[in-house]
């Protein structure tokens, strides 16, 4: 059942065998059949530890073909440990092309972000979940939360968003935001900012969700409504910044404060690196010179 | 002994028992038990411990399917349910809408890693309110109603005495205005002046919400200042029924006059 003899010798083409790939596209298929739906699925032992994309590499291997080209994210960058790593175990167990370009891949791991560029429908993005059930927090028993899902009783998130606004005067809750996706389920979007939220909804590409550890699958098809949960007097906001990138002067990106030393200076960069290049390639420019963007 | 003497502008029962029994295995929980009740009615169910007071209510409170029997409860829209004949979803919604659950230890009860606020709040949202300080007006206004105080509207139950974590478990069970409500031991484990105080707040809620009240109890002062209808269960069968003040001041049963002759006068 080889597809493919390209990558690392001894291995099967993108490492895992065929049967554990076809287990794995079936548990995909559902879970694009009921969006948002957890399916479980039969996790395998990968050479990462759990935490580290155990769940969004199995999908990556089940779904990458020949002439696929991957780019890995982790926070965001594509030279961070997770992204390099994973990149680097794709070239050589499966030999496909990788990228750090947005546009260029066709197929998008990442961990904690979905890139500032538009999405195409020739494109996918899996996510790397660790905690894919969005009401553990209020209920701890998964036959329950099972229950509840399959019931719609999804008032205790609301409670959640209520102590919020009761403890801090607002929806402090800034990542894995929980959405309901196509009216139906709700679901974990995985650890990314509420930030991209937004860029859920009506996504162009389909959207893969794997959590490793806890054996589950779920799924956004092309071009269905995510919408993010609140009050109707405390509607749903995405963060907002006062600087804008201080390398590409980027004012609609996502930024990461880094401190740049011990006398409290500090910069604001785009947390999507290749966003970030494209545009200083183009010729904008921040607030800082070059060479202090280089040693951050 | 029959009660068709109390009065009610409803003469519809709200629910329905026939024929309740639930066996453990081999061992009995409770047997052949059949009642109804009406619209702002309270009725007690006394016994000792292990007479199966708690199992029946389990069964009546939707918790624990009965081995045999039905059990048949009155909507607001006057359709008649067979609370285990309806399908889960049904069963679920009436019990957080038209039922509230009082449970003996309060943390049972509770959600101990939210506020109080959002304790009380819950029900509402989850029968869809999404507008935050209309939620926030109504915990607030709760908080009042079983007096504690309002600045402890942000503070966990967990940091709540006993007694406030029992109040506070009523406002949660009442705040989207149930029908029926059940209550096990209520006020067990609280001391005497706390009791009192919670029994008067019962009572006044009971009769300004025209509530119908299915409390279960072993200390008959409690049954005898709440409860319009008694039933005393020995063995998991109820050996006696009847009005209140009857069964305790002229309890036919021996099993009745033990129970009422045991009681310690301070």
């Amino acid at each position: 059942m080889r597809m493919n003899d390209s990558g690392l010798d001894g291995y099967n083409f993108a490492y895992l065998d065929e049967q554990t790939k076809r287990m794995i596209r079936r548990a995909i298929l559902k879970a694009i059949a009921i969006p948002g739906y957890q399916v479980p699925f039969g996790s395998r032992e990968m050479p990462l530890p759990y935490g580290w994309g155990t769940g969004g590499i199995q999908i990556t291997a089940a779904v990458l073909g020949t002439d696929d080209t991957l780019k890995v994210i982790d926070q965001g960058s594509d030279d961070t440990t997770n992204a390099v790593n994973i990149r680097r175990f794709f070239s050589r167990t499966a030999g496909v092309a990788t990228t750090t370009k947005t546009t260029e891949a066709s197929v998008i791991q990442t961990r904690h972000r979905i890139p500032e560029k538009k999405l195409r429908e020739d494109q996918v993005l899996i996510y790397q979940v660790p905690i894919p059930e969005p009401l553990r927090f209020m209920e701890p028993r998964e036959i329950e939360t099972r229950k509840m899902h399959a019931l719609q009783e999804y008032g205790v998130m609301h409670v959640k968003l209520y102590e919020d606004i009761a403890r801090f005067g607002h929806i402090a809750t800034t990542y894995n935001y929980p959405v309901r996706v196509n009216d139906r389920y709700v679901m974990a979007p995985s650890p990314i900012p509420k930030f991209d939220n937004p860029k859920m909804n009506d996504m162009p590409a389909l959207q893969l969700f794997g959590a490793g550890r806890e054996k589950r699958i779920y799924a956004i098809p092309p071009y269905t409504k995510v919408s993010s949960l609140d009050f109707d007097d405390h509607p749903f906001e995405v963060q907002k910044w006062d600087e804008t990138c201080a390398l590409c002067g980027a004012s609609d990106s996502f930024l990461d404060e880094i401190v740049l030393n011990d006398t409290g200076d500090r910069m604001f960069v785009c947390s999507d690196s290749d966003y970030c290049e494209e545009r200083r390639e183009l010729g904008y420019k921040g607030t800082q010179p070059e060479e202090q963007g280089d040693a951050a | 002994m029959q009660h068709e003497s109390i009065s009610l502008s409803d003469h519809k029962p709200l629910l329905s028992v026939n024929d309740i029994s639930h066996y453990y295995g081999n061992s009995i929980g409770c047997r052949n038990v059949s009642f109804d009740l009406y619209p702002g009615e309270v009725l007690g169910i006394v016994g000792e411990s292990g007479s199966g007071k708690s199992t029946l209510l389990k069964c009546l409170s939707a918790s624990l399917a009965p081995s045999t029997g039905s059990i048949l409860y009155r909507d607001r829209t006057d359709a008649v349910h067979d609370i285990y004949a309806v399908s889960e979803a049904k069963r679920r919604m009436l019990a957080r809408t038209d039922w509230g659950i009082v449970e003996q230890n309060p943390r049972d009860g509770l959600r101990l890693n939210v506020s109080a606020g959002a304790n009380i709040g819950e029900r509402l949202m989850a029968v869809g309110a999404r507008h935050y300080g209309d939620i926030r007006h109504e915990a607030l206004g709760w908080l009042g109603k079983v007096e504690i105080d309002l600045n402890r509207v942000d503070d966990f139950p967990a940091t709540f005495s006993g007694g406030m974590q029992q109040r506070l478990q009523i406002a949660r069970n009442l705040v989207n205005k149930p029908r029926l409500i059940f209550m096990d031991e209520p006020t067990g484990g609280l001391d005497v002046s706390v009791q009192a105080r919670l029994l008067d707040l019962l009572r006044r809620l009971v009769s300004e919400l025209n509530l119908s009240v299915i409390i279960v109890t072993h200390d008959l002062a409690v049954a005898r200042l709440l409860s319009h209808r008694l039933m005393v269960m020995q063995r998991g069968e109820v050996v006696e029924s009847g009005l209140t003040d009857q069964v305790l001041d002229d309890p036919h049963h021996p099993y009745t006059q033990l129970l009422v002759s045991s009681v310690l006068v301070a």
